[in-house]
């Protein structure tokens, strides 16, 4: 055996305490979506006018896009959690894709069917400049929070792992805007949605690669 | 990679029960385990890594993100997937990080046996070939030799060197051509 490595062995015997071992990553997603649920469901009961949501959500296409952009919301989220530890499939990255091409088909359609009633106004922006700073307002805070959460497992691929929460994260900002826009989609509106998604996930990767390249400084 | 068989699965319970006592705080526990698992992740990382040095600092890497995330291995399921998932990474990090160095560095086995001062190369293959010289030049037909001395090596005019030998111009021009063809030939005879 190497010396150097014989010495390596001897030093981080004599420096490893107990350690808290970190719960199953299923039960820890449950435990944050749990939180956001109700924080959520505080500021929607407190600053949302649910009368108007209750008018909308009759119209069953809204109620699938929301359905889908939870259920990628919870998916990418628990994919996530997964993927933070060593030795999980990286097949766990494909979770959210069902859910989200759902997403974007019902959003798409949506989008469609505004435009043929509307004509040419279906191009109109909408509330677009409000989708977009809620989205990422929202994914700020949630991020954070996801990040601290994810990073006790020191995950070994922290970019791919940021990159999945960045979508989660984003989705269910998408899912909460629902219940502070009272309109319907525009196709502008959903470009708006998707650029601010691709903005949560490229600040959460790049955020990730550099804190792993400070880490990695000696 | 999953261990196969009995003898794996056996060492897979022996080590993940070690890992469970390290995780509570056992070090002699966590000792043993470090040293066992050695020979399968130096196994892991020889799969990339070709020279000894190198799968020790790979070795090393693992050992020392074992330390890190080891709070992270549940005793529920198997060990080896778990340490050979760490071993991958850090052999893929260490693969990286030597394609970033040798980007950056140029090796040249050549360098060594050659000049760092190219003029210092030039003189020296200009002192070879003028040692091959002499004696070709010393093998030529007197008439031949003597219009290259005057000619060439003393560089007389063609009117000075027919005056000091006492031969035409034209004869001298004859001669001078014919010496240098020949010593063309012996030369490029000598290289092949």
């Amino acid at each position: 055996m190497s010396d150097a490595t014989d010495r390596l062995i001897e030093r981080l015997s004599a420096e490893a305490g107990p350690v808290h071992r970190l719960p199953p990553p299923a039960r820890r997603a449950m435990l944050w979506l749990l939180a956001v649920a109700v924080l959520a469901a505080i500021v929607i009961a407190v600053f949302s006018d649910l009368g108007v949501f209750a008018r909308r959500a009759r119209d069953p296409q809204l109620a699938l896009d929301m359905i889908a952009t939870l259920l990628t919301g919870i998916a990418a989220v628990i994919a996530a959690f997964e993927l933070s530890l060593p030795d999980r499939a990286p097949a766990w990255m494909l979770l959210p894709l069902p859910p989200l091409a759902a997403w974007i088909a019902t959003s798409g359609y949506g989008c469609y069917r505004h435009w043929i009633s509307f004509g040419p106004d279906g191009w109109e922006l909408g509330e677009s400049t409000h989708c977009f700073r809620f989205i990422l307002a929202v994914s700020l805070p949630l991020g954070v929070s996801l990040m601290v959460v994810l990073r006790r497992a020191r995950p070994l691929a922290p970019v791919r792992v940021a990159a999945i929460g960045g979508l989660g994260v984003a989705a269910i900002a998408a899912f909460l805007l629902q219940f502070f826009h009272p309109f319907d989609v525009t196709l502008l509106d959903l470009s708006v949605h998707i650029v601010a998604i691709a903005i949560v996930i490229a600040v959460a990767s790049l955020w990730a690669r550099w804190s792993e390249r400070r880490e990695a400084r000696p | 990679m999953a261990p196969a068989g009995d003898h794996d699965s056996a060492r897979d319970r022996e080590w993940s029960a070690l890992m469970a006592a390290a995780q509570n705080g056992d070090r002699a526990a966590y000792e043993r385990l470090l040293r066992e698992i050695l020979p399968f992740l130096r196994a892991l990382a020889a799969r990339q890594h070709r020279t000894p040095d190198r799968v020790e600092d790979v070795v090393q890497d693992v050992l020392l993100t074992v330390h890190r995330v080891r709070h992270t291995y549940d005793p529920g399921r198997p060990i080896g997937p778990w340490l050979a998932a760490i071993a991958r990474r850090r052999s893929i990090d260490a693969l990286r990080r030597r394609g970033r160095t040798e980007v950056a560095e140029v090796a040249d086995e050549r360098a060594y046996e050659t000049f760092a001062d190219p003029r210092a190369k030039e003189e020296m293959e200009a002192r070879e070939r003028a040692g091959d010289l002499g004696p070709a030049i010393a093998s030529l037909p007197r008439g031949q030799r003597e219009a290259l001395e005057l000619l060439k090596l003393r560089q007389l005019s063609l009117a000075e060197a027919s005056r000091a030998s006492g031969k035409s111009v034209a004869s001298l021009k004859v001669s001078v051509h014919r010496a240098i063809r020949a010593l063309r030939a012996q030369l490029k005879g000598d290289k092949r």
